[in-house]
């Protein structure tokens, strides 16, 4: 959808931030996505918000024309997200944030010279190939605002003396990928997490703004790869819809079925993997077994089993494969066979219900403003599908509940995947013997320039909202073109959910809240 | 009518005193005892090894090692052969001196337990009138190995998965002991032939003692799987948390003392229970059936033994392989909140019915 901006001066922001969500219940901060206009524009950020309470949405924008040293306040007291939002943003644009706690690097690394993202900056000049080991810092800084308007910079150490500092990670076999969390612990006990991002930070989002728009479709497979069919459907929806491109009922169709069969994919993986950190090396295969139909269907229709490259600007790449339609009617009943032995095996049993049970709750207002969307979202109480909240596809012609909980804790978000594993089934057996003629692909010009305006389009992903945030000024290439991660709010949640949890339990925690590290880096 | 090895041991002890010196037969016979030893562990090792490679890849559905040599049976050979060959590495910054001496008091420990099986009536290697004491004494030196690796390593992960070893072994430790006093109620001796033979004669222990002596037996499967640290007691080494636990920094033949003694403590745990509970190398006999248990006296009672231990051994890994991990407060609190209770009821229970008679 066009984004419908409003400009704020930033001595303004906070004020009229706290505003919106005193008055307004603008609790969810969707996005928080730094923006380089240039000389005149200045550099800023785009918000993106939404009451859960109303469904009422609002987006905002705020620049700064210094762009020697660009301050502009901090909302990461109002919401909690924004902590590692900004902290994304001061990465690569360099711009201060006043009253963070915390404004430290988080994807690049802490000797990179400049800032990429801003338009005019150099990243290879100065940046060359540093054979060096990457050297982590042991305090951060922040900078207050003091009421006259003077800025004052602070350094606080990040671990205390002495505290017994354990890595988990970059390289570990429960962190899901290349992920890095510095945890405090007081013998078993969890005291504090410090997540060092972006080992596997690739600059998709820079890359982004040299690429022509089909080209930039390639990126998106490979930010959450067991989302690639949501995260690529997203990108195409947003382009489509801002260039007006309606596309066939065939089109939205076979995009539903696909984006449910990932997401049956990537639930059987998160239960698989979550039974592997807990030491269920059985049940962990027996994922596998079933994952691997899921595979064999995606390998005859588009080719790939992992990175698809499956939807296009307009349409899919290919049409359906002769057997799709016979062997996903013969995958619905199988799965359904085959989640009994998951709770069999796994779910119902007394120690991993243990484990589980109670462990890493996240009450409803963390999640919130966390932004955890997703199953995460989900086990506390948050309703929070973007199939709901705003359908897209073949969603609204589809009979489905949205699965949520109250407990919050480990063991109901486990219990939201396998139950939306079922609601999932549900969804293609409605849409698989009716799948309408028409074409798979509408014709595009050869060169494709969206038209100027901002767009935000979201799709519900294997594990929450993954946004596509997207600036053009009319060219062939996206002048901005921001992805909301579903992992990095997950990943900001875990020191709040691990914090006096025993080690055990972190790997249980990370292990259900289900983050992609791709997906986190970007 | 059952093989006595007491036939073989006195030719050998007779023809060696017929061509040397008294001393001298002992000390040739004492090398070769060692070496038996050595070779039965190293043997057990790579078919308990080969043997759950199997088993699990059964229970998830694959196959398991299948390319070196028919069904994979060339396979752990060549692991053994690339584990001997594998540099040993050490670090900066460890104590050099405990890390080197860490494996060896771990094999040491198995080693001393793995002699006092009964292998065969009158094939004993250590027999006498302490026997069970001895056994758990010598098996608990292992704690002091792992303890010294984690230690020693000076890594954080070693650390932690040592102290956690230290816990939970030290723990369980008091299970076995209170099973295994809660048999010798029954028994009355605590020499190991003496157990077997008894139970040859009158039965095996599982069904003389029948309630007490079964509660005792599920009581002794689950300590003694957390004191070989395997599944879901793995937490010392806890792969998704700790990456390997203590032994995290050893490679080489260092790191293959440990996964060595791994393997020959599971089957020295399965021993003791078939030694303690099932008979050791007695027959399965039922009463009245007289033609029956004729037949059954045929087979050698190393058979019995070894086909009751690998029996044991499929048990736990079983358990191992369908059961996730518990975590250290879970495994602490099963141990000192429901196992030690129960034992020590069981231990009166088992009184009873020995001063009563009430046994069969």
């Amino acid at each position: 959808m066009n984004l419908d901006i409003r400009t704020v001066a930033p001595e303004n922001l906070r004020e009229e931030m706290l505003r919106l969500r005193r008055e307004q219940k603008m609790n969810f901060l969707e996005t928080l996505t730094g923006m380089d206009w240039g000389e005149e524009g200045g550099l800023g950020v785009v918000y993106t918000l939404e009451s859960t309470e109303t469904g009422e949405r609002a987006a905002l924008k705020t620049a700064t024309t210094d762009r020697e040293n660009p301050m502009l306040p901090s909302v990461s007291d109002i919401w909690k997200i924004a902590n590692i939002y900004e902290r994304e943003v001061y990465d690569f644009y360099g711009i201060k944030f006043t009253g963070h706690p915390d404004m430290r690097r988080i994807f690049l690394r802490e000797d990179w010279v400049g800032y990429p993202f801003r338009k005019d900056d150099e990243p290879e000049k100065e940046n060359p190939l540093r054979m060096t080991n990457e050297p982590l810092a042991d305090v951060t800084e922040s900078y207050v605002l003091n009421p006259d308007g003077t800025v004052v910079k602070e350094t606080h150490p990040i671990f205390e003396e002495g505290e017994y500092v354990v890595n988990i990670g970059p390289q570990h076999p429960s962190t899901h990928g290349v992920l890095h969390f510095r945890v405090s612990l007081d013998g078993e006990v969890i005291r504090k997490i410090d997540p060092v991002l972006g080992y596997i930070h690739r600059g998709v989002e820079k890359l982004n703004e040299s690429l022509t728009y089909p080209q930039t479709l390639a990126l998106t497979d490979r930010l959450d790869y067991l989302g690639a069919m949501q995260n690529r459907h997203a990108l195409c929806l947003c382009i489509e819809q801002a260039m007006g491109i309606e596309v066939s009922d065939r089109v939205k169709v076979i995009r539903t079925i696909m984006d449910e069969l990932q997401r049956i994919d990537s639930h059987i993986l998160f239960f698989s993997c979550l039974c592997q950190d807990l030491g269920a090396t059985t049940a962990f295969l027996y994922g596998f077994r079933d994952r691997e139909k899921i595979l064999d269907i995606f390998e005859e229709t588009c080719g790939g089993r992992l990175i698809l490259n499956y939807n296009t600007i307009g349409g899919v790449m290919a049409d359906l494969h002769p057997n799709f339609v016979k062997r996903v009617k013969e995958f619905i009943p199988y799965m359904r066979k085959n989640l009994q032995e998951y709770f069999d095996i796994f779910i119902n049993n007394v120690i991993a219900r243990n484990r589980m049970d109670g462990v890493g709750i996240l009450s409803l207002d963390d999640v919130i403003s966390f932004g955890c969307t997703g199953g995460t979202g989900r086990a506390s109480g948050w309703h929070n599908d973007v199939r709901k909240r705003m359908p897209y596809a073949a969603y609204d012609r589809v009979e489905f509940n949205e699965i949520t909980r109250k407990e919050g804790d480990s063991f109901a978000r486990l219990m939201i995947r396998m139950d939306e594993i079922k609601e999932s089934l549900n969804i293609i057996e409605q849409l698989i013997d009716n799948i309408p003629d028409g074409p798979f692909q509408e014709k595009t010009k050869p060169i494709i320039k969206v038209p100027e305006g901002t767009y935000y389009t979201a799709v519900e992903g294997s594990r929450g909202e993954f946004g596509v945030f997207l600036e053009s000024h009319g060219d062939k290439t996206p002048y901005r073109l921001h992805y909301r991660a579903t992992g990095l709010p997950l990943v900001a949640v875990m020191d709040t959910a691990c914090r006096g949890n025993l080690i055990a339990d972190l790997i249980t925690i990370g292990g259900t809240v289900d983050y992609v590290v791709p997906d986190i880096d970007r | 009518m059952l093989f006595d090895f007491n036939v073989i041991s006195q030719w050998l002890h007779g023809a060696l005193t017929s061509v040397m010196p008294e001393w001298a037969a002992i000390l040739t016979e004492s090398i070769l005892v060692a070496l038996a030893i050595i070779t039965l562990y190293a043997v057990f090792a790579i078919i308990l090894i080969y043997m759950e490679r199997k088993i699990c890849a059964f229970f998830q559905c694959r196959l398991g090692p299948m390319r070196v040599g028919k069904w994979g049976l060339l396979q752990l050979f060549a692991d053994v052969f690339k584990m001997l060959t594998k540099e040993i590495i050490s670090m900066r910054q460890s104590d050099r001196f405990l890390h080197n001496l860490a494996p060896f008091l771990v094999v040491i420990a198995s080693m001393l337990t793995f002699a006092c099986l009964p292998w065969n009536k009158g094939a004993h290697i250590l027999d006498f009138n302490v026997g069970v004491f001895f056994m758990l004494a010598a098996s608990s030196i292992g704690v002091v190995g792992i303890l010294l690796a984690g230690w020693s390593s000076n890594n954080k992960y070693s650390l932690i998965g040592a102290m956690r070893s230290g816990a939970q072994i030290i723990s369980y430790e008091l299970s076995i002991g209170l099973t295994m006093l809660t048999m010798m109620a029954l028994t009355g001796t605590l020499q190991i032939s003496e157990i077997v033979e008894q139970q040859y004669a009158e039965g095996w222990n599982i069904v003389r003692g029948h309630v007490p002596a079964v509660i005792a037996f599920l009581i002794y499967l689950i300590a003694g799987n957390a004191e070989c640290n395997r599944g879901p007691f793995d937490l010392p080494e806890s792969e998704s948390e700790l990456t390997a636990g203590y032994h995290t920094e050893y490679s080489g033949m260092h790191f293959g003392f440990y996964y060595l003694s791994e393997y020959l403590n599971l089957f020295i745990t399965a021993g003791i229970a078939t030694t303690i509970f099932l008979g050791g190398w007695a027959p399965l006999h039922i009463i009245g059936l007289d033609g029956f248990n004729g037949v059954m006296d045929y087979i050698p009672g190393i058979v019995w033994f070894v086909g009751k231990t690998l029996f044991v051994v499929f048990l736990l890994m079983w358990i191992r392989w369908t059961f996730p991990r518990l975590r250290i407060d879970q495994i602490l609190a099963l141990e000192w909140k429901y196992l030690v209770p129960i034992s020590l009821v069981n231990l009166v229970v088992m009184a009873i019915v020995a001063a009563y008679g009430f046994h069969f």
